[in-house]
């Protein structure tokens, strides 16, 4: 046999045909590189794209970049899957200064106050020749706060201080951590968020103790100069940075080129604290009583409820404000200033419970900013599904009555006190 | 209980101006904070300005409400109020201070309570919305905090306390009553803040507004954050089960994020 390429015509016509039965096993044999006859490697150029819907070929060449479009080619679906962008690690390892932010951590994560504060925190610490590195100071119980992609290089981390938790209301506490890390760190900095969930209060208490004049209310601010917005919002006030700025919301860009360590540190020394102000804890408020707009927790009823008299019950059990849709209150179930929606009341809850609620787009909007979603809904293709958090598709009648009992043998179990006040708040009621 | 004779309160009481028209009356806060004393001891409760008042501006207003007379210091306008409020409270025998968060006018950094507290050397309660009960040298007081949740707070007297928008709204005040409330001038020697005078005060420029621009390498991606309809991740759907089941997902993600106590 002569060592000679030859052609096979049958096979390139069949090649050419694509609707010949024997096709694409052929294609699937000649996919490889092949040889010209005079040996020379040659491209097929009638293999590159793939068919499209229409039985038009189709050429990708964003190379796997674009993640909308490669869903067509069956090429390029493996690649788009792990698009997650690994983003350079940033590392601080002698910092030349520190610049301190105290986070609210509002419910134990990170707002986007908190991620301003440390965006602008990256600012500062880059400024000038020097190298700082940012410290974010976490007071209380963190969860899913991710440090290291927020921009902190270093981390104080403290749940407990003598015996004392710092999830509620203890300044003093606080204070003398923020002393001690005065006294180790001796940040250049100190920034605080300008927000009634402390952050205010404690940067205040700090700047008192420290006898340095605070910047606050400050929104525009670089390593010289501040600016701040006066009393009533009708002044700015330019004034030389201060040590201690309290933050408005939106100051700076958070961080999101870049990773940081989060290398935690250990305070060596906490002085003894002796707190004057006792927290006795949350108090039990009426949460009917609670404008929609600023409720933490919503239990939302639309066209889905049948028995009204159950929903408010498990409202009342639950401790939630009551909200509802367009057409429960069209039809006379529920107040109008309960209404939730493009129409109603934009709410900012951090749970929002949507009840036999299909979601219709101006009610998405109003629960634009909400945290979490759950809905109860038969129906499992709707698109208040696709916004959940925790979709439970079933009877909202049946599943009422079984969170009713729920929070019922709860309450039974937590001791009498909490039963008196859920009493006198049905009274209320 | 209220009004309570043995207490001694005294708020601290600042010139308001209106947001809008900048118009002088009393601050909103400032107000509360004379109505929660005014609640707690009757007209026994004591009210202190420091500055240049004069019956027109918002401190007739605070007379309005029903007070005797105000304590004003009288200082200039580039005076620092602090050491002067700190001389006359120590000079003083009180159990309760009273004042708003922040000022209505100038820097209104709200410092004024937290530098009286530590000069003092007296606790501080922020943001407070009411004060329930004194007893034993003890004040309970109901703390407002955010979404219209309160906290109980217990504080030993003396204390400071900064009034919340949450407290009782102010009362009316009246013409009559404004005329007739005496301005009891204390002469004192007020320093100059220095500090502030190095400042530029400018009227406020409106603050930009955060565009969300797409960061995006190539032109596909731009089109795609462009066109593209936000997709919600996607949380996890409850198909089978039981109504139980169902019921305590739901219960135990409440808890977690513990809307339910």
């Amino acid at each position: 046999m002569s060592e000679a390429p030859r052609r096979d015509p049958r096979a390139e016509w069949i090649l050419r045909n694509r609707l010949h039965p024997e096709h694409d096993v052929l294609v699937a044999a000649h996919s490889g590189p092949t040889r010209g006859p005079t040996g020379l490697l040659r491209k097929n150029p009638h293999a590159v794209g793939f068919i499209g819907p229409q039985g038009i070929k189709r050429i990708d060449r964003s190379a796997g970049l674009s993640g909308g479009a490669s869903g067509l080619s069956s090429g390029a679906r493996g690649r788009s899957a792990s698009t997650e962008v690994e983003l350079p690690l940033h590392r601080v390892e002698h910092p030349d200064f520190y610049v301190a932010v105290v986070v609210d951590l509002v419910a134990g994560r990170l707002s986007s106050h908190d991620r301003d504060i440390l965006g602008q925190a990256r600012i500062l610490a880059k400024g000038s020749e020097e190298q700082g590195a940012v410290v974010a100071v976490a007071l209380g119980e963190a969860r899913e706060a991710n440090f290291e992609a927020a921009g902190a290089d270093r981390l104080v981390s403290l749940t407990e201080l003598q015996g004392q938790s710092l999830s509620g209301y203890c300044p003093e506490h606080k204070l003398a951590v923020l002393e001690a890390v005065e006294a180790e760190l001796s940040p250049r900095f100190w920034l605080f968020p300008d927000s009634i969930h402390g952050g205010a209060d404690l940067g205040s208490r700090l700047a008192a103790r420290l006898g340095e004049r605070p910047a606050v209310h400050a929104w525009k601010v670089d390593a010289q100069q501040t600016v701040c917005r006066g009393g009533s919002q009708l002044t700015d006030w330019h004034r030389p940075t201060a040590r201690v700025l309290l933050l408005a919301e939106e100051c700076a860009l958070p961080v999101d080129e870049t990773r940081h360590e989060a290398r935690p540190i250990e305070l060596a020394s906490i002085p003894e604290v002796s707190a004057l102000i006792e927290d006795l804890g949350q108090v039990d408020v009426d949460p009917s009583k609670i404008a929609l707009g600023e409720a933490e927790f919503i239990l939302s009823a639309g066209n889905g409820i049948r028995d009204w008299d159950q929903f408010h019950a498990v409202a009342t059990a639950l401790g939630a404000t009551e909200g509802a849709s367009r057409v429960a209150v069209d039809d006379g179930h529920m107040p109008r200033n309960r209404q939730v929606g493009a129409t109603g009341t934009w709410v900012t809850a951090r749970v929002y419970v949507a009840i036999g609620i299909s979601g219709a787009i101006q009610h998405l909007q109003g629960i634009g900013q909400c945290d979490k979603v759950v809905a109860i809904n038969l129906d499992d293709s709707c698109d208040m599904i696709k916004r959940a958090d925790l979709s439970v598709i079933g009877d909202s009648q049946a599943i009422l009555g079984e969170l009713l009992r729920l929070a019922e043998a709860r309450q039974g179990g937590t001791g009498d006190a909490a039963i008196d006040l859920t009493e006198e708040a049905r009274h209320v009621a | 209980m209220w009004p309570d004779s043995d207490l001694k309160v005294a708020s601290l009481v600042s010139n308001g101006q209106h947001p809008k028209s900048g118009r002088s009356r009393r601050a909103s806060q400032d107000a509360r904070a004379v109505e929660l004393a005014l609640k707690m001891t009757g007209r026994a409760a004591r009210v202190i300005h420091v500055g240049t008042g004069h019956r027109d501006s918002g401190l007739g207003q605070y007379l309005g409400m029903g007070l005797p007379e105000i304590t004003l210091l009288n200082a200039d306008e580039n005076a620092d109020a602090v050491p002067v409020l700190v001389d006359h409270l120590k000079g003083t025998d009180l159990d309760i201070v009273l004042t708003g968060i922040h000022a209505e006018q100038g820097e209104a950094s709200g410092m004024v309570p937290y530098l009286l507290a530590e000069h003092l050397g007296w606790p501080l309660v922020s943001h407070i919305a009411d004060i329930q009960k004194v007893e034993g040298g003890k004040a309970e007081v109901l703390q407002a905090l955010p979404r219209g949740q309160r906290r109980l707070l217990r504080v030993p007297l003396p204390f400071i306390a900064t009034v919340d928008n949450a407290a009782a709204e102010a009362r009316q005040y009246a013409f009559g009553a404004a005329r007739r409330g005496k301005l009891v001038d204390e002469v004192i020697d007020a320093p100059v803040d220095q500090a502030r005078l190095e400042w530029e005060s400018h009227p406020a420029k409106p603050r930009p507004k955060r565009l969300h621009v797409a960061k995006a390498k190539s032109a596909a991606d731009r089109f795609k954050a462009a066109t593209a309809k936000p997709q919600g991740q996607g949380g996890s759907v409850l198909r089978d089960g039981t109504d139980l089941e169902k019921a305590t997902a739901i219960m135990d993600l409440l808890i977690s994020e513990g809307v339910v106590r």
